[in-house]
Order: C-alpha cells, then sequence, then structure tokens
C-alpha cells in the first residue's frame, strides 16, 4: 500500500485518494466565441508524461483537492502543493 | 528446413531430433527505407503488418519493437475474446474481429487457440437485470449473439459461482455470449509475426523509436536507436506508450496511461469452462487450457507507466473473486504482473490520421484490445494502404472528440474500458 501526503491530513493510504486530473489546464475564456477544437482540447487531451507529473487529487474523507507531483513510472511522490487560498 | 506446421511435419521432426525446423520469422537489419514503418510489434501491429501485405500486396514494410515482439500488453492480458458491445459501431468493430478470429489458426498455419467457451456477465440485482435485458436487446439487434440468462441457466453453466443466498452480491441472472471465449496471446503475436515475416515483411526487435523525421510539418520516417529509417507512411500500434510518440511528433491524444493488474493461479483439474465477469465484485475469471485460474479486474486508479500494480485493486480483484466462487479461496496464486494500458475517455479505439501528415495511430484500446487484434490489424492496414478510412474505422477517428459523436462504451454496456 503506498502513502500519498494530504495537504491537511498528512500520509494517508492511496485507497483514500482521487485522481481528478492533470495540473496546468485553463478553461476557454467564453466571453470570446470558442470552437469545438478548443473545447476539445480542454476536456479531452492529456499530456499523459512518462516521467514527472502534476495532477490534481482529492484526498476523499477530508475533500482537500491538492496538486500533487510524482514519477509516473517509479511512482515516487515528489510534492504536493495545497490549492486553498486565502481571501484577497 | 520444416517451415509449414502441420501433423506430418511434427511427426517427422519428431522422429529426426526437431533439427529441421526453421526460425518462425527472419530477424533482419533495417533497411534505410520502407514503404510503410510500423512502430511496435504488439498483436496490432504485427496485424496491420500482416494484412498489408496480404490484403494490399504492399510487403516493403518494417515492423520496429523497441524490445521483444508481443511484450507489451499482448503478452500480459487475460485473453478473453467477445463483442458483447453496445453501439453499432463498437458491434462492426469487434463482430468482425471475432469473425477473423474464427478462420485465425487455419489463415496463419498457427494453433492461437480461440477457444469459444462462452461469457457470462453476471448480474447482481433487479435493476442489473433491467440493464442486462436492454443490452442484450441492443447486441441482437446489432447482430451479436447474446442471451438473457436467469439464475437456473447460470448455475448450469457454471456451478462453481456462490448462489448463496447470503451472498454480499446475489447472482440474479447474467448476459451470456456463447461465441465469446480466450485465445493463447503469444500465439495470436507469434502467428502473425511469423505469417508477415514470409511475406516479406521486416520484425526489427530491440530497436526503439526515438524521433520522428519531419520535412515541411510531414512525417517521413523515424530515428530509432538502430539509425534512421525513412517511410513514406508511419503507423504508431504503441499502446500505453501513444501519448509518448504524440509528444514526440507533436500532436495530442485524450489519452491516459494506467497500469491494469493480473493474476494466474497454480494449475487445477478443470473447474471453470467457461468466463464469468462480475461488474459488481469489479472481478473476471477463466480456466486456462493448462490448468490455472486467469483472473483479472479494475484498472489501479493512479496514471502510471510503471508496468507494477499496486495492491489496493489486488485486494479488491481477489477478495472479489473469492467472494464470486469461495470455494476458491484455497488456491494459491503462481503469478501476477500488470500491463500499461491506453484509456480513452469514451473507453473505445482511436484509429485514424494522427493530424499530422504521413502518421497514423492505432491506440486506445485500454483494457480490451486483444479481442480487437485483427481487426485493428485489418483496419489499419487499410488506412496505411489506402490514407483514408474503411467504414468500421471512422467512426473510431480521433475528431470525435471534436464532433461530440463519442462511443462511450464504457457507459453503454457498463464494460470497464
Ligand atoms: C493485465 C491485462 C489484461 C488484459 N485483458 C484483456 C482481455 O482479457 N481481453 C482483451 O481483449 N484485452 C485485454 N487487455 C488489453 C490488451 O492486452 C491490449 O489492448 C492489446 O494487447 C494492445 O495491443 P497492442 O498491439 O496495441 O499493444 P502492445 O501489445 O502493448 O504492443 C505495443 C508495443 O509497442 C512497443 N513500443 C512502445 N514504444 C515504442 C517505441 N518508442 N519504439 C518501438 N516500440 C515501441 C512496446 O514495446 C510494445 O511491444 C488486457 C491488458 C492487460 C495489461
Ligand atoms: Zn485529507
Amino acid at each position: 500500500m503506498q502513502l500519498f501526503p494530504c495537504p491537511f491530513c498528512g500520509l494517508r493510504s492511496e485507497g483514500e485518494f482521487h485522481f481528478a486530473a492533470e495540473a496546468g489546464k485553463t478553461r476557454p475564456v467564453t466571453t470570446r466565441d470558442v470552437n469545438a477544437e478548443e473545447w476539445a482540447a480542454y476536456l479531452f487531451d492529456q499530456k499523459n508524461e512518462k516521467g514527472a507529473t502534476r495532477e490534481v487529487w482529492t484526498h476523499l474523507p477530508c475533500a482537500e483537492m491538492f496538486i500533487m507531483s510524482r514519477d509516473s513510472v517509479t511512482m515516487e511522490v515528489l510534492g504536493t502543493q495545497t490549492l486553498r487560498k486565502l481571501p484577497a | 528446413m520444416t517451415s509449414k506446421y502441420s501433423a506430418f511435419s511434427v511427426l517427422r521432426e519428431g522422429l529426426r531430433g526437431q533439427s529441421g525446423w526453421c526460425k518462425a520469422w527472419r530477424s533482419p537489419k533495417p533497411k534505410a527505407a520502407y514503404d510503410v514503418v510500423i512502430i511496435g510489434a504488439g498483436g496490432h501491429g504485427l496485424a496491420t503488418a500482416y494484412y498489408l501485405a496480404k490484403n494490399h500486396g504492399i510487403t516493403n514494410v518494417a515492423v520496429i519493437e523497441k524490445s521483444w515482439l508481443g511484450g507489451g500488453n499482448t503478452g500480459r492480458n487475460t485473453t478473453v475474446i467477445r463483442s458483447n458491445y453496445y453501439y453499432p459501431a463498437s458491434s462492426a468493430l469487434y463482430g468482425l474481429s471475432m469473425k477473423l478470429y474464427k478462420n485465425l489458426s487455419k489463415e496463419l498455419n498457427y494453433n492461437v487457440m480461440f477457444s469459444q467457451r462462452g461469457m457470462l456477465v453476471l448480474a447482481h440485482s433487479e435493476p442489473e437485470m433491467e440493464m442486462a435485458a436492454r443490452n442484450v436487446n441492443a447486441m441482437q439487434l446489432n447482430g451479436a449473439d447474446a442471451i438473457l440468462m436467469d439464475v437456473a441457466d447460470v448455475r448450469k453453466k457454471a456451478p462453481l459461482l456462490n448462489f448463496s443466498k447470503d451472498a454480499r452480491f446475489p447472482i440474479h441472472g447474467a448476459v451470456w455470449q456463447g461465441s465469446a471465449g480466450t485465445g493463447r496471446h503469444d500465439a495470436v503475436a507469434w502467428g502473425y509475426a511469423r505469417a508477415a515475416s514470409a511475406l516479406g515483411v521486416d520484425i526489427i526487435q530491440n530497436c526503439e523509436v526515438t524521433e520522428f523525421i519531419k520535412e515541411a510539418g510531414r512525417v517521413c520516417g523515424v530515428e530509432t536507436t538502430l539509425g534512421p529509417i525513412r517511410a513514406d507512411a508511419v503507423g504508431a500500434a504503441v499502446a500505453g506508450h501513444s501519448s509518448v510518440l504524440a509528444k514526440l511528433a507533436g500532436f495530442k491524444l485524450p489519452i491516459t496511461s494506467y497500469a491494469l493488474q493480473a493474476f494466474v493461479t497454480e494449475a487445477m483439474k478443470p473447474v471453470m469452462d467457461t468466463v464469468a465477469f462480475s461488474p459488481a465484485y469489479g472481478t473476471y475469471f477463466s480456466q486456462s487450457d493448462k490448468g490455472g485460474l486467469v483472473i483479472g479486474g479494475a484498472l489501479d486508479r493512479v496514471p502510471s507507466y510503471g508496468q507494477k500494480g499496486n495492491l489496493p485493486i489486488q485486494e479488491a480483484v481477489l477478495s472479489g473473486l473469492v467472494e464470486m466462487a469461495p470455494v476458491l479461496a484455497k488456491v494459491k496464486l503462481l503469478r501476477h504482473w500488470a500491463g500499461i494500458v491506453d484509456v480513452t475517455p469514451d473507453s473505445s479505439p482511436v484509429i485514424g490520421p494522427s493530424g499530422i501528415d504521413g502518421l497514423y495511430v492505432n491506440c486506445g484500446w485500454g483494457t480490451g484490445g486483444f479481442k480487437a487484434i485483427p481487426a485493428g490489424g485489418y483496419l489499419f492496414a487499410h488506412l496505411l494502404a489506402n490514407g483514408t478510412h474503411h467504414e468500421f474505422s471512422r467512426p473510431f477517428d480521433k475528431d470525435r472528440f471534436v464532433t461530440g459523436r463519442l462511443i462511450d462504451e464504457g457507459a453503454a454496456s457498463g464494460i470497464a474500458h
């Protein structure tokens, strides 16, 4: 059983985590027309990196969403980054 | 030297100490240029080469493999062959594959051990029975053989299963596809390799494609660990590594790579003569001719290129097996492994132009592309030979993600791949 680090709860079993998406995708700005190709790229295309990856994960018990950097070959966790932000 | 396999040649070679067999395929040095270069000597790449030569007369073809042929998912899968899909496009595709599989041993002069022992997809509740009836109706309308079984019929087919009232998920019935079954995975790769090689195809093993040769935006060949190889058309059939090659070529794919695990037990006397899959438990199994149970289940939910599986899924699959057939609880596992599968958002493959001239892709088969090897090769060969789709592969072009015409088998037939 691999342990993943939740920035809120600490090290927990991998079974408690859900892979949500690759990090770094930006939703097209809908104040202008967005064509089908742009939507398809946003919704479906994946970098699917071999090696270092940056992904959005959820720790299901506490519902924390965060960024986890991993190596997709060795499965080593390289770091996490919380997505919580203080109000401006 | 003896090259054709027959009862007579097996007998004769037996009498002369197996000394007269020739190699099953040639291992030539790569030429500087080919009409078609195929990347990946898995089942799909090798079948593509065979059908290019046989159906289209294109024999100046190389299949380039970074490791040994058939060592990817083709040599790691649980060998279930079926066509119980929901949408007409899928039914046509997997139906073609079944048809080709039926005659494959004869056609390739190689025993692929296609055994049509039938498959049960179990339903464990009244709502699941309703969905099963809907699926059976769709399959029958598409011309695939499927019938709805009640629990008494299921018990006749597979008495080993758990019919206890105390079962966590009691069996209510099943979708039965009698023409489904299993095949010998290695033999499919080896048979296509041997037949393609005999028609003049060069199979180059231990040769990795590291870069694409591009001229004026068009792919004109590949850089490999054995040097550059030029080609009029390049086809990639590299399963879990499709995104890696796409990045090298400069296009994107809607694919995520995951590990999929499988298990084999010690050999036993025959206890199970069909394939059983329980979506509720997330486990399926069959018994090989050698006697071992071949067990599979769901993907590891962690994107991976690691070619090894994680413990939570092992626990889920094996506890599912014990619930499905409690009598198997004491059977010992012999081996366990994983392959890296190429999963698309709609659980259907991607066959078509890559978006870069001269480069075509056959990928996205995910957890279910062994059954599709003959059809995948047949249709990809058509595409590479003509530059245009066969009508059966047209719906599987990656433009479906732009037009929105997804073929969502994950949602429709509830088959997890
Ligand atoms: C555990 C498991 C169980 C499965 N069970 C079933 C099942 O029961 N039924 C079913 O229908 N399907 C099943 N599948 C899926 C099936 O195995 C695959 O969909 C199918 O084998 C894919 O064939 P392929 O030829 O596309 O890929 P592969 O057989 O993986 O071949 C791709 C080849 O490309 C090579 N390659 C990659 N990159 C490069 C490069 N840069 N240069 C040169 N070569 C390269 C690889 O080394 C590999 O040999 C299962 C898969 C797994 C892992
Ligand atoms: Zn947490």
